[in-house]
């Protein structure tokens, strides 16, 4: 258990040649807290999110991190992908490993993966190819492989959306468990706004391109108590469907303007 | 107006072809037997084209005699070591060619000017660097391998998937753990597949290297059958090459199926 990273995001704007997506954003997500990113499409969560983990060097501004890094971390900033991003060659405990086998001993790598493998409920699955594997197990591994370095803070990019919405809410209640039990600080990229209240501390809405802070909504009520069905959280949802409904709607058109 | 009733037709099934191995060999079989039917019947002149009895009679002749071994091992081992040496340094500029931008443009346009050059015709000029023995044979082989080794390792580089590379970064894995355990696997089916091409361009220079300037190999063999108008040795020759072909292409069917098992 650790208390987490605190990512100070600090003025950051973006853009791709010349079309600006980001701009202004100034955010600070909190040690072992669930960061939730929500806008329309093209607002640029994920860049955002991409600048957050340093996998992307923003135009303008520059994003910090700070806190206490637990000795047993091997990444402290870990990405789990929307694709599941497994290698198809490696199997289920191959993909696990192999963040785990240049930096551990080879027992403390099997122990590490065995750890992770049971945490996610794969453990039958160790020796399966990815190929044998549905949506959801796939992103289970992928979970399983971010665990396995003891991250100081997760960054997901919509990692529910390429399943289909059973597979969703059951891996939904998964993430919440294992983001509690990690206690890790979380950013979740998400354009699915019930996801966003069942997980999110913090809700970050950010307008349509160049995507800038519109909005955050702070929800105190703990991750294990909440539900799909409790009124708050469902008034929350439709909430923030009023903030960015219009914003959506003319993200959707220019969206087809551009692929016309 | 027109009106349906009963069961709705199936449409659907097709364009997915199989192996059926007993199909190749039925084939092969059904080719020969119709080979042999047809001089033995007269309508094939056997002078100019034996039938496949005698060919078969002077292949048994030549492995009792041990004339076989002697001309095929010289061919395997030139065929082995030309092979190798083609692709280690093949796979070499193509995983530099596919990695690193300094050496991209520039391998390019080596592979570019010099791969359309008919190798054959550059047998002459390694006979005259590296002298009439093995050297040129050898830098035949080599030189023909390497080129399409190149290109089909650096094709494989590309065609990794961006998105596994991010993974291996955003885990911090360094770039050298990157390339053992990310590009190299991905870039894996490619690199075998130019094996098949590799394997046959290495079997057609190895014959014509041969039969410029070697006393032994099965390419002086069927030259010098030729000369003789020896046409029984001759094909014999040839169906010994066939056959070597089928071996190899069996032999990289197996390595595929070993190391690219995650597919099945």
């Amino acid at each position: 258990m650790t208390d987490g990273l605190r990512l100070t995001v600090d003025g950051v704007g973006h853009a791709y040649g010349g079309l600006q997506v980001l701009r202004g954003i100034s955010l600070t997500a909190e040690p072992g807290q669930v960061m939730v990113l929500v806008g329309p499409s093209g607002c640029g969560k994920s860049t955002l999110l991409g600048i957050m983990g340093g996998m992307l060097a923003p135009s303008e501004g520059m994003v910090r991190c700070a806190g206490d890094v637990p000795a047993d971390c091997l990444n402290p900033l870990t990405y789990v992908f929307q694709d599941f991003s497994l290698l198809p060659w490696r199997t289920v405990a191959g993909n696990v490993a192999l963040v785990l086998e240049d930096r551990l001993t080879r027992t403390d790598c099997s122990a590490r993966v065995a750890e992770v493998l049971a945490l996610t409920g794969l453990t039958d699955f160790a020796k399966a190819w990815p190929r044998q594997l549905s949506g959801g197990m796939r992103q289970r591994v992928g979970i399983a492989r971010a665990l396995a370095v003891h991250p100081a803070c997760l960054l997901l990019d919509e990692p529910l959306s390429a399943l289909d919405a059973q597979t969703r809410d059951l891996l939904l209640d998964e993430f919440s468990t294992l983001i509690t039990q990690a206690g890790t600080t979380t950013i979740y990229v998400t354009h699915n706004l019930a996801e966003a209240v069942r997980l999110g501390h913090q809700i970050v809405v950010l307008s349509r391109r160049p995507g800038e802070v519109r909005d955050i909504l702070r929800v105190d009520r703990p991750l294990a108590e909440r539900t799909a069905a409790d009124p708050d959280l469902v008034a929350l949802e439709q909430r923030l469907w009023r903030m960015i409904r219009d914003d959506a709607a003319v993200a959707e058109r220019e969206r087809i303007d551009v692929e016309a | 107006m027109s009106r349906l009733d009963g069961p709705v037709p199936f449409r659907g099934g097709g364009f997915a072809p199989r192996d059926r191995a007993w199909a190749a060999v039925a084939t092969l079989v059904g080719i020969v037997l119709l080979w042999q039917a047809g001089a033995s019947a007269g309508l094939i002149p056997t002078l100019f084209l034996p039938a496949p009895i005698s060919i078969a009679r002077a292949l048994w002749s030549l492995t009792v005699s041990g004339e076989l071994w002697k001309n095929l091992s010289v061919s395997l081992m030139r065929l082995a070591v030309g092979w190798i040496l083609g692709t280690v340094f093949g796979i070499a500029l193509g995983l530099a060619v596919g990695l690193w931008s300094v050496m991209r443009s520039p391998g390019m346009a080596i592979v570019s000017a010099l791969f359309p050059i008919p190798k054959i015709a550059l047998v002459p000029l390694f006979i005259i660097w590296f002298g009439i023995g093995e050297g040129s044979k050898l830098a035949t082989l080599a030189f023909g391998v390497f080129f399409p080794t190149v290109i089909a390792t650096a094709g494989g580089v590309d065609n990794v998937p961006r998105g596994l590379i991010r993974m291996g970064q955003s885990f911090g894995l360094s770039h050298a753990a990157i390339i053992r355990k990310i590009v190299l696997p991905a870039a894996l089916p490619a690199i075998l597949s130019g094996f098949r091409v590799t394997v046959s361009i290495a079997i057609v220079l190895l014959v014509a290297a041969e039969m410029i300037g070697a006393e032994r190999g099965i390419g002086a063999f069927v030259l010098s059958a030729g000369n003789l108008y020896d046409t029984d040795n001759l094909l014999a020759g040839i169906v010994v090459l066939s056959v070597l072909g089928l071996v190899v292409s069996w032999m990289i069917g197996r390595l595929e199926r070993i190391f690219l098992k995650w597919r099945a």
